[in-house]
């Protein structure tokens, strides 16, 4: 019946960008939800290379239902499953989504969050869960978060980390929480891989014959220690609490900020040039604690009518000149419209670089330095918008039109061949009447353009460009031959012909005007 | 007991010593002078080059496609040669861009050169040029306007002198067969370029283009008027062969100009 019906609608969008995570996102922002899940109704594998063989390293529930694991070759898997479909596993983007759900944590629920592993976060939820109504409907919520995201998850809230990390991945309930003190006697039933232990560890326990964490309970320390490593023991008691494991918790990125409340609204260019001069000498010296510069700088005026007001200015290199910034901002008063006052300002740096301390000259080295455009092009941007400033840099193209490309002002463009060039160039070829020229390789001797006949005395040429049958079929033969000529008045001019006379095919021999020499 | 010998009046040394004052006061104002290297053209001009701190005007001689082909190509030699020195750049501000960069390029102004400022109107355009000179971190800035009255280039004469970058000011013609160059200004030099037909050459082929160079008004000179080569990749002007030969001949006609000026 789906099918019936209108058929132009707008589809959901499969394939979301998401923003990329550049190490300094503003906060308050929210994940945003990730692609819809892939798998639907065919099972679906990820495999990754691993020497010589495709392994599969993750299966959606269908396939674990058809007996397919993580660990099976991928040709095993294609075998036993025809209708399989089958993907590269992405290692990196499990890792951006591990630390993205991470500082949403850290800015969200708890101070303390790691990433744990490949595949689970660490929260210290010393002390936050009450905010969420306990430790069991917090841990509700969390699932509820995920799986809105598109995740399953399985959550263990325990005494220690340890505990934890085995209960959430070996405990086998969506949500466990597990009362204090209780860590031994929940570990005992797990299988020994739940403590982390080393590769090394788990060979000689399996040779040993210990395969639960409770035959570990009764052994002496000593020849636990000699047989499995050092490392177990700790793990071990790390795990029932009775050695601290501290968490490393992410950090997530402020963004630098300077805020300034008044004690009388203002509205005088003069007072808010005052408050701006203020602000940029805080977040100047923020910046420069933290060893960063801006590239973007946003001013947000709160009116006495709880209306906002916001200016944005760029740079083109990161800075924290506090003139230069002043200026930038200067040239944008007029902008505010301040109403009935302005009683807070804000002004905050939502995209920052590093930038270190600069060498300056030491008086031996000789030679003026190069000026630096970087501040007068900011200053330029802000009075003629940021696309009005540019170079132009070569391209690898013959065709004349195509050969020029723009880019940013303190870019360091290259040139272009030597061949004779126009100084300027028609925006769209103008044809020519009345030509008269010996084909197929002279320049025209007489030629009308824009009302007015001219006499042709000296002409170079025919410069030959093909066109570019990469970029179009109509191309495919498509010629053009340029003539430099003289006029008899001292008129140098730009001509071609289409088409080089021999074959029809390369064009209709019909002449254009293109540009002027000096 | 000798009478002393007879000698002129001399101004005292007050006099002498406000004189200098005086000159050493003009010449402060004045920026680096570039010349152009070729001999007469540096005889006639006052300062003996171009001033680098001040405002020059150049037009085209008529309306016409290739007048103001030859005069973008002067103001791109000039710009070329005050920014011969590594990592600077000049500015080139318009409105409408029709320029061919390669072309730029091929009288000296390379890619890495030139920045290109296009503003939405005149006005526009010469705040920002007016900024840009302020700043001093340019070697030249070049702008092709249409109007700009008396104040306007006063403001650029200042702010040339303020900053000590040079200004070329490429007044375009507004309405056929009025020379823009009547208009009121306060520019240090201002000319007037139109296009010649090149000196044939033995074998098929165009020469080097051949310009029309006059110099309308300059601060403390007379005008003149020159035949000259076009700019070459490195943004120089050269005098035509036969004027070449003919001032080897008579050496003495560059002195005498260079006394008239």
């Amino acid at each position: 019946m789906r099918e019936l019906g209108r058929r132009s609608e707008a589809a959901a969008p499969v394939f979301r960008l998401s923003r990329a995570d550049d190490g300094c996102p503003s906060p308050g922002a929210s994940i945003a939800p990730p692609p819809l899940p892939l798998w639907g109704a065919r099972p679906t594998i990820l495999v990754a290379r691993t020497g010589q063989r495709d392994v599969v390293t993750a299966a959606c529930p269908l396939a674990l239902d058809l007996g397919l694991a993580p660990g099976m070759a991928a040709a095993h898997a294609r075998a036993l499953v025809t209708d399989l479909d089958v993907y590269e596993a992405a290692p990196e983007a499990d890792r951006a989504w591990l630390d993205r759900l991470a500082l949403h944590a850290v800015r969200h629920w708890t101070p303390t969050a790691a990433v744990s592993g490949s595949d689970g976060l660490w929260l210290d939820l010393t002390g936050t869960t009450h905010l969420f109504g306990g430790e069991a409907r917090f841990a509700a919520r969390l699932l509820s978060f995920v799986r809105r995201l598109g995740f399953t998850a399985c959550v263990a809230i325990a005494g220690t980390p340890g505990a934890a990390h085995a209960l959430a991945r070996f405990g086998g309930a969506a949500t466990l929480v597990l009362p204090e003190g209780r860590e031994g006697e929940a570990l005992a039933g797990l299988p020994l891989r739940a403590l982390r232990l080393a590769p090394e560890a788990l060979a000689s326990a399996a040779r040993f014959g210990i395969e639960r964490i409770a035959d570990l309970y009764p052994m002496p320390r000593g020849p636990l220690a000699r047989r499995l490593g050092r490392g177990a023991v700790e793990r071990l008691d790390q795990a029932r609490g009775f050695l601290p494991e501290p968490i490393v918790p992410v950090v997530p990125f402020e963004m630098p900020c300077a805020e300034r409340r008044l004690l009388e609204p203002i509205a005088t260019a003069e007072a808010i040039e005052q408050v701006i001069s203020d602000l940029v000498a805080d977040l100047v010296a923020d910046l420069r604690e933290r060893g960063l510069g801006l590239r973007a700088a946003v001013l947000r005026c709160e009116r006495v009518d709880a209306r906002e007001q916001l200016v944005t200015v760029g740079t083109a290199r990161a800075t924290r000149d506090a003139k230069h910034l002043v200026r930038l901002f200067r040239l944008r008063i007029d902008r505010i419209e301040p109403g009935l006052g302005i009683e807070a300002m804000a002004l905050a740096a939502p995209q920052v670089e590093p930038l270190g301390a600069e060498v300056i000259g030491t008086g031996f080295d000789s030679g003026p330095r190069a000026p630096d455009l970087a501040p007068l092009v900011d200053q330029l941007a802000g009075r003629a918008g940021e696309g009005a400033l540019f170079r132009l840099e070569g391209r690898e193209s013959d065709v004349p039109e195509r050969a020029i490309g723009r880019t940013g002002p303190l870019a360091q463009p290259s040139g272009w061949p030597a061949w004779p060039r126009p100084i300027r160039m028609l925006a769209r070829p103008e044809a020519l009447s009345g030509v008269v020229a010996l084909l197929p390789d002279h320049p025209p001797r007489r030629f009308a353009w824009r009302g007015r006949s001219y006499r042709v005395v000296a002409g170079d040429g025919p410069e030959r460009i093909h066109g570019e049958w990469w970029r179009t079929t109509r191309e495919m033969w498509a010629v053009r031959d340029y003539f430099r000529v003289e006029a008899e008045t001292g008129e140098r001019f730009w001509l071609f012909r289409r088409g080089d006379a021999i074959e029809d095919r390369t064009g209709d021999l019909s002449w254009y005007m293109h540009g002027v020499f000096g | 007991m000798t009478a002393p010998p007879f000698s002129p009046p001399r101004p005292s040394a007050e006099e002498l010593q406000a004189l200098r004052e005086t000159v050493a006061r003009v010449a402060a104002a004045r920026g680096p002078v570039l010349p152009f290297g070729v001999g007469p053209i540096d005889h006639l001009l006052n300062a003996g080059g171009l001033d680098g701190a001040g405002l020059h005007e150049v037009a085209a001689a008529s309306a016409s496609w290739s007048d103001d082909a030859a005069t973008t190509l002067f103001a791109a030699g000039i710009a070329a040669r005050f920014a011969a020195a590594p990592e600077v750049s000049a500015l080139w501000a318009l409105t409408r861009f029709d320029l061919y960069a390669p072309g730029l390029e091929q009288a000296g102004l390379g890619p890495e050169r030139v920045l290109y400022a296009q503003g939405k109107n005149d006005r526009e355009l010469l705040a920002l040029c007016e900024d840009a000179l302020r700043d001093g971190s340019l070697a030249c800035v070049v702008a092709e306007v249409k109007a700009a009255d008396q104040t306007a280039t006063r403001r650029l004469q200042l702010a040339a002198s303020e900053g000590g970058t040079p200004m070329l000011l490429y007044r375009r013609y507004r309405r056929y067969g009025q020379c823009p160059l009547t208009d009121l200004s306060l520019a240090c030099t201002r000319w007037r370029i139109g296009s010649l037909a090149s000196t044939p050459l033995s074998m098929p082929g165009v020469g080097r283009g051949r310009w029309s160079v006059e110099l309308v008004r300059q601060r403390g000179g007379p005008p003149f008027s020159l035949e000259l080569e076009a700019c070459d990749d490195q943004g120089r002007l050269a005098l035509p062969a036969a004027t070449r030969d003919r001032a080897v001949a008579t050496g003495s006609a560059d002195l005498a100009l260079g006394h008239a000026a």
